[in-house]
């Protein structure tokens, strides 16, 4: 069974899903959704089969396929699955049936074809499944661009406010960042001998100056898809205009690209440079960490405030990253899949809330959990899933993040730690004006805020709640995929952990 | 006393020329001999045959590699870029012959009929509208041919003449907004007498020159150029001069900047068709002949040369991308997106050796066809008075027409470059020997320029996808037979030579040998 080419036919099976469900007449948008639904859950399921195939323990990669592609540059269409990506591949199969289950009635009210918002869905999960299987640069920055396109349609055709200022704004930073890219894949492949390959690639020697150009090249385009901190004005304005399910893809899996990024390209490929832009790139996700919080408290728009929680979250992933500690790697990947889970879910819940109101605004609601009462009981949870609270998943990977850092980098630690106390802020504070306290009269008068959670939103929520719940407990499943990727990864940049840290590890992931 | 001695000939190396020569006198005859209902129906099928019968023996000459009367240099580049002007001609042609559209076609048969007078309507439903574009057009492909081909300086004057002046008429043909149509012309015109006069002057230089080449006679054939590049001690003063001057001539062709001002006047002026045309195949002949002369004559110099022309590059890509991003004209955004493409181009130029040839290549086809494409569209969208080309009338075409809206989005999403489209396999093609050559700075240049020309690009997108359809937006006319053929041709060419580029690549590799 392992002989099957999971990865090359992961990829393609959401691209005919999404021809078949475009064809399909828009006079019958149920049959779309339901073809859609059904070919999501196809792609689910083979994932479950990979996953139990993936040998824990086995080869660095696995899966590997290669065929020719463009001989003339060395271009092969080359798949191979890591830990990392294969918990990346599993996070998307998950999501993607939930979205399109959670999007159920998104596409209706924006007057557009909805059998084309659904394949546009599935295009972006095609995209999205390649961008995390290639093993062959090339091809890994066609997929990071080609990915834009289905995105950029998604929130510019079916989005809310402002859907084409926040449309453009995404296409043209990840766009730029792209290009910046661009430069620096053709400058690899001129380094590194004309071939694509990342194997071959990551045993290039590649003199001090070329590597950190090349470095920054990627190091750019990544942290504009992150987005740290300074570049992450366009998430808070795609996150807020994009439809709910779009936005939860975007920021669950899509932003996670470029963390992704640079832990299987920047790292491994230009190992010195990475450390010599380490203290850079930490500083940068530490103010990332803080400022975004405070912003976050600010927010008046509910899908903004998720938008900067994530960029704060994606701060600890990037202090985990950049710390060179095996916990700490493991934590940001673990954190990677946890933030997928619980910021996926928070814009969903978040999402029904709005769809009821017709409002995004904080202030438009009070007192809702009165009317809806299992639907603020599950955006309380969303809440504290996304502040880290012990029991849920988050809570296992910042842990790791801190503990990682702090063996090695004290003041960074501390300072990160700050940012746990300003997310219980902006939550419980969203969570407080929104659902709790004395009903806003308003709402009484609105028919949609009289019913709380239909059968078809508890499905959606049930495996996520389940999922953050589990892995809370027992990540242990994740940690053991992951763990080998990462210590192959830091000895790729050549660190060792400190010794006291070994203990800590395996007492936090037990 | 000397006898003379006839040169050799060798016919078949110059079939494609003769043929296209030919067809285009015999297209004056039909004009003048036929009886007018019947000239468009003889005229279309008489050029895309004569277009065919070329082609074939592009094709047929596959393999040979000779310089025939000492002026005609029949190798590797010649044969593709040939091949690839008579292809991009093929589709031009089929849109300078669609009737379907408009009645009569986009051109005049008499500058002194207005437009939709009933005099227009009754000489457009009786003759079919002009027939002289075929023969212009003829002859015009048969200019660029040799223009491609010339071995030697004097040649490639006489062929760029004979390109030329067809195209200064074809740009004075537009039925609709004919004023412009005029201006356009004449603008094109004078300037390019100006540079042809600059072309001259610079050839006259580069004879004195080799003049001071001790045993051998002057000329301006490429083999003595370059001897005389890499072997004169003459002061290069007179290389230098001439050098630019000739470049000034062939840049002009190429829209490369500062010698780019006609483009957008002249590509909103045309007709839609010409402009499409132009666009493809002057762009393909321009570049071929810069190719010859950097690589083939000046090669010796290439120091000298080569930062010179990196500046000109970067001044091209800037202009062509700063400027495209204010335009409100359809037309005019695709003018400045072809001046900065003629930069990225010129990156190919500069990049040494057969990657860098090969890649240019390359990129002169993928880009004809996508231009080409881009113009068919823009034949369709009109409305009452023509072509509604203004860009606020592409608001909400999206929902007017979504197929045609969905062809030019993927039309421009290749000109930005976004891979799975001839746009990003050809950026590759020229970037990656660019940078392979040392030459990181245009390379960085064009990304840069590259993220500005985004935006444009975006808007239109924009335009008709994001905004509501207003009462001004224009419908799209169902095409004819031939402007679908072309379209189909051109999106399909941009969507393959995007995502397998193998082929086109092999064999743009494998033509990448000048003879010398």
């Amino acid at each position: 069974m392992s002989d099957f080419p999971f990865l090359s036919v992961l990829t393609v099976a959401p691209l005919v899903g999404a021809v078949v469900v475009a064809l399909l007449p828009r006079s019958r948008p149920t049959l779309a959704k339901q073809v859609a639904l059904g070919w999501s859950l196809l792609v689910l399921a083979l994932s479950v089969v990979m996953w139990v195939t993936f040998q824990v323990g086995g080869d660095r990669f696995q899966f590997r396929e290669s065929y020719p592609w463009i001989p003339n540059w060395g271009v092969n269409f080359t798949f191979a699955a890591d830990g990392i990506a294969l918990v990346m591949l599993m996070l998307i199969a998950v999501l993607v049936p939930l979205v399109i289950l959670a999007s159920w009635h998104d596409a209706e009210s924006s007057k557009r074809s909805v059998p084309v918002y659904f394949a546009l869905l599935l295009v972006l999960e095609c995209t999205m499944i390649g961008v995390f299987a290639a093993a062959d640069v090339f091809l890994f920055y066609v997929f990071f661009e080609v990915m834009l396109v289905p995105m950029y349609f998604l929130i510019g055709s079916y989005g809310g406010h402002q859907r084409q200022y926040a449309a453009v704004k995404f296409f043209l930073y990840s766009l730029v960042g792209g290009l910046f890219m661009l430069a620096a894949v053709i400058g690899l492949w001129v380094v590194g001998g004309k071939t694509f390959d990342w194997v071959a690639l990551s045993q290039v020697d590649i003199s001090t100056g070329a590597e950190r150009w090349l470095f920054l090249g990627f190091f750019i385009a990544f942290a504009i898809k992150a987005p740290f901190f300074p570049f992450h004005t366009w998430l808070p304005d795609a996150g807020g205009a994009a439809p709910a399910g779009a936005a939860a893809l975007l920021v669950g899996v899509l932003d996670k690209v470029g963390t992704f990024g640079i832990l299987r390209y920047c790292l491994p490929l230009f190992p010195d440079a990475a450390q010599w832009f380490a203290p850079w790139a930490l500083a940068l996700a530490v103010i990332g960490i803080i400022y975004a919080a405070l912003l976050a408290v600010g927010q008046n728009d509910l899908k903004r405030l998720v938008s900067y929680t994530s960029i704060a979250h994606f701060g600890f992933i990037g202090v985990g990253i950049f710390a060179f500690t095996t916990q700490a790697g493991t934590g940001a990947v673990l954190y990677m899949v946890n933030h997928g889970l619980a910021t996926g879910l928070l814009f969903l819940v978040v999402g029904m809330l709005i769809a009821r109101r017709g409002s995004a605004l904080v202030s438009d609601f009070g007192g809702a959990g009165k009317l809806v009462p299992v639907l603020a009981g599950v955006l309380f949870f969303a809440g504290l899933a996304s502040l880290a609270l012990p029991g849920t998943a988050p809570f296992v990977s910042e842990f790791l993040v801190l503990i990682g850092t702090f063996t090695v980098n004290k003041p960074v630690a501390v300072i990160a730690t700050l940012g746990i106390i300003l997310a219980a802020a902006y939550v419980l504070w969203m969570v407080q004006r929104t659902t709790q306290g004395t009903l806003n009269p308003a709402l009484t008068e609105i028919d949609g805020m009289k019913r709380d959670l239909n059968l078809r939103e508890k499905v959606v929520v049930a495996p996520l709640i389940a999922l953050i719940v589990l892995l809370g407990f027992y990540p242990k499943p994740v940690t053991d995929v992951i763990n080998p990727a990462i210590q192959a990864t830091m000895q790729d940049v050549g660190r060792t952990d400190p010794a006291p840290s070994v203990d800590t590890v395996q007492e936090a992931t037990r | 006393m000397n006898e003379f001695v006839l040169p050799p000939i060798d016919y078949a190396a110059l079939a494609p020329i003769l043929i296209m020569m030919g067809a285009a006198v015999i297209g004056v005859l039909v004009e003048a001999f036929v009886p007018r209902r019947l000239r468009h129906p003889v005229q279309l099928p008489l050029a895309l045959l004569a277009l065919l019968a070329a082609l074939t023996m592009v094709v047929l000459n596959a393999d040979k590699r000779v310089i025939t009367i000492g002026v005609i240099a029949i190798d590797g580049p010649t044969l593709f870029l040939q091949g690839a002007i008579l292809v991009l001609a093929a589709m031009a042609l089929l849109l300078v012959g669609e009737r379907a559209i408009e009645r009569g076609g986009a051109f005049v048969a008499q500058a002194a009929i207005t437009a939709d007078s009933p005099d227009d309507r009754r000489q457009a439903e009786r003759a079919g509208g002009a027939g002289e574009v075929y023969p212009l057009v003829t002859f015009a492909v048969g200019g660029m041919l040799i223009f491609v081909s010339a071995n030697d300086l004097l040649t490639m004057f006489i062929a760029l003449e004979v390109f030329s002046l067809p195209l200064y008429l074809l740009c004075a043909l537009a039925r609709r907004r004919r004023l412009l149509s005029q201006e356009a012309a004449m603008k094109y015109f004078l300037l390019g007498a100006y540079a042809s006069a600059f072309f001259l002057f610079g050839l006259a230089m580069i004879y004195g020159f080799t003049a001071g080449l001790g045993d051998r006679a002057a000329g301006v054939d490429f083999a003595t150029i370059h001897a005389a590049v890499t072997t004169s001690t003459a002061s290069p003063v007179l290389l230098f001069a001439g050098m630019a001057l000739v470049a000034i001539g062939l840049l002009f062709k190429a829209a490369a900047a500062p010698f780019h001002v006609w483009t957008p006047d002249v590509y909103q002026g045309a007709p839609t068709p010409v402009t499409g045309f132009m666009a493809a195949c002057t762009k393909v002949a321009a570049f071929g002949a810069l190719l010859r002369v950097f690589h083939v004559a000046f090669e010796g110099a290439r120091w000298d040369f080569t930062p010179v022309l990196g500046a000109v590059a970067v001044l091209t890509m800037l202009v062509g991308a700063v400027f495209a991003v204010t335009q409100t004209d359809i037309k005019r955004l695709l003018a400045y997106s072809s001046i900065a493409n003629a930069g990225y181009l010129l990156v190919g130029v500069l990049a040494p050796g057969r990657d860098g040839l090969s890649g240019t290549m390359f990129y002169l086809v993928a880009y004809g066809f996508t231009v080409l494409a881009a113009f068919a569209v823009v034949t369709l969208v009109r409305d009452a008075d023509g072509e509604a080309t203004h860009l606020s009338r592409w608001a909400g075409l999206g929902r007017r027409s979504p197929l045609y809206a969905s062809v030019f989005t993927f039309i421009l999403l290749a000109f930005a470059g976004i891979p799975l489209t001839s746009g990003f396999t050809s950026k590759f093609a020229v970037f990656g020997p660019a940078l392979a050559g040392g030459q990181t700075w245009l390379v960085i240049a064009g990304v840069l320029t590259s993220m500005v020309l985004a935006f444009p690009y975006l808007r239109v997108v924009v335009m008709m996808w994001l905004s509501e359809p207003g009462d001004s937006t224009p419908t799209v006319t169902v095409p004819g037979g031939l402007t679908s053929a072309a379209l189909v041709i051109g999106v399909l060419a941009t969507l393959v030579l995007g995502v397998a580029p193998a082929p086109l690549l092999d064999l743009a590799t494998g033509a990448a040998d000048f003879v010398r």
